[in-house]
């Protein structure tokens, strides 16, 4: 078959704007839509709402270890967190789920050269570390099933309906801020009924083939409350609030202190920031 | 009509029928077993009480037939879309939650959803994750 000049601009002239147009309305359709019309849907009156949640962490209140033990456990309780224990009661680091946790300066802000000069009670400081809800998160970027997403409040959700196991989301994050479940965590034995544990009723646990992480608690947000680690660190330890108001707490602190932040060279964006002492005038 | 090996082609048909009717016999009568489905948990006599009817978010007819759907629905809104509260046709506004929503009215798992589900065999994993209600059989044995 041969075909004129005129008609082959013809035809390619219609199919590059069907393209175009195709194109067009993939960009705008939004990528998540829940499958209630908005006239079924009603958001909670009583929610704490931002644009953009962050957290500051002032390692000068957290003074004895057990201010690290009690806003570890506030978590991992409300939460059912497994706490997998080897026989002699040390933590099972192969099967360990952690959302907030402990580490040290070093691994904390890896490459700071000034570390050399540092105090010993920094080096020696355990850090309180959790997810870092980045603004761009690698995570995000790899998931392959959208199981790990952002919420339009800054928070990096996780939805365990959808994910698949594949853990590419813990080769991504910087951070280690996620953990797999090797073995059904129900079977811990803070969890399982039969082995003296307790679960919280009121919120779910996870099943094995799953990562999970910390998610600033978006349930309890939704009823007025604050995240569990700050109601339970020591006062003025954890400050949480929304980063793009101007006149809140955690913007002073932000704007006004010198704060640091974990690997922010990887321009991932995380939202928790560090007041490691030293004075106001840092 | 000659029929050869008549002994073991009707003994091979008699075993063949057998087998093939198997899953007729073994089942006759129970099939239409009727359901026992229950709604009567304190929960929910209260709920009668306090408002005069038993009801469910939404309708029953509706709630019979889709509440997978209703229920995909609102996991949707709530996990993705962090939307926690549903408005029904019934102009009522509920807590979109499995253990905090239908679990606290429906505190009978085994007289309720496992009746049905075991019934059409379908086997929906919820439970893997959320908490089902105690139930006081399950303590008592």
């Amino acid at each position: 078959m041969s075909m004129d000049r005129r008609k082959f601009l013809k035809v390619a002239g219609i199919s590059s704007i069907l393209g175009f147009g195709a194109s067009v309305a993939s960009a705008t359709h939004p990528t998540w839509q829940p499958a209630l019309r908005p006239d079924q849907m009603d958001r909670n009156k009583e929610a704490l709402t931002a644009k953009r949640w962050a957290m500051v962490v002032d390692m000068t209140r957290f003074k004895t270890e057990e201010d690290f033990t009690k806003t570890i456990n506030a978590c991992h309780t409300i939460h059912n967190v497994p706490d997998f224990r080897k026989p002699d009661g040390t933590v099972d680091k192969k099967f360990e789920i952690k959302w907030i946790w402990n580490t040290t300066y070093e691994k904390a802000f890896p490459g700071m050269e000034e570390r050399k000069y540092q105090s010993e009670h920094i080096k020696d400081m355990p850090f309180m570390v959790l997810c870092n809800h980045c603004t761009n998160p690698a995570c995000v970027r790899v998931c392959p099933t959208k199981a790990t997403y952002k919420l339009a409040t800054g928070i990096t959700m996780q939805d365990m309906h959808r994910c698949i196991g594949c853990r590419f989301c813990m080769a991504a994050c910087p951070y280690g801020a996620r953990s797999f479940n090797w073995i059904d965590p129900r079977r811990a034995a803070n969890l399982d009924p039969a082995k003296g544990g307790k679960v919280n009723k009121e919120y779910p646990t996870r099943t094995k083939g799953v990562v999970e992480k910390c998610t600033f608690c978006t349930e309890r947000l939704a009823v007025g409350k604050m995240p569990a680690c700050v109601e339970a660190a020591p006062k003025g330890a954890l400050i949480f609030g929304d980063l793009d108001d101007p006149s809140s707490e955690i913007r002073q602190i932000v704007s006004n202190k010198l704060t640091i932040r974990r690997k922010p060279e990887l321009g991932t964006g995380p939202a928790i920031y560090y007041l490691i002492g030293g004075g106001d005038h840092a | 009509m000659k029929i050869y090996n008549k002994g073991p082609v009707f003994l091979g048909i008699v075993i063949f029928l057998a087998l093939a009717l198997f899953p007729f016999y073994n089942n006759f009568g129970k099939a239409n077993k009727k359901l026992d489905i229950k709604t009567d948990t304190p929960a929910i006599l209260e709920y009668e009480k306090v408002n005069g009817k038993k009801e469910c978010v939404e309708p029953k007819a509706y709630m019979r037939g889709e509440h997978m759907v209703l229920i995909n629905n609102w996991r949707d809104a709530v996990v993705r879309d962090d939307n926690r509260g549903y408005l029904s046709s019934t102009g009522k506004r509920w807590n979109m939650s499995l253990q905090n929503g239908c679990m606290q009215c429906h505190s009978n798992k085994k007289k309720f959803c496992d009746e049905c589900h075991n019934y059409m065999a379908v086997k929906p994993f919820c439970w893997d994750c959320h908490i089902q209600p105690v139930e006081k059989e399950e303590t008592q044995s």
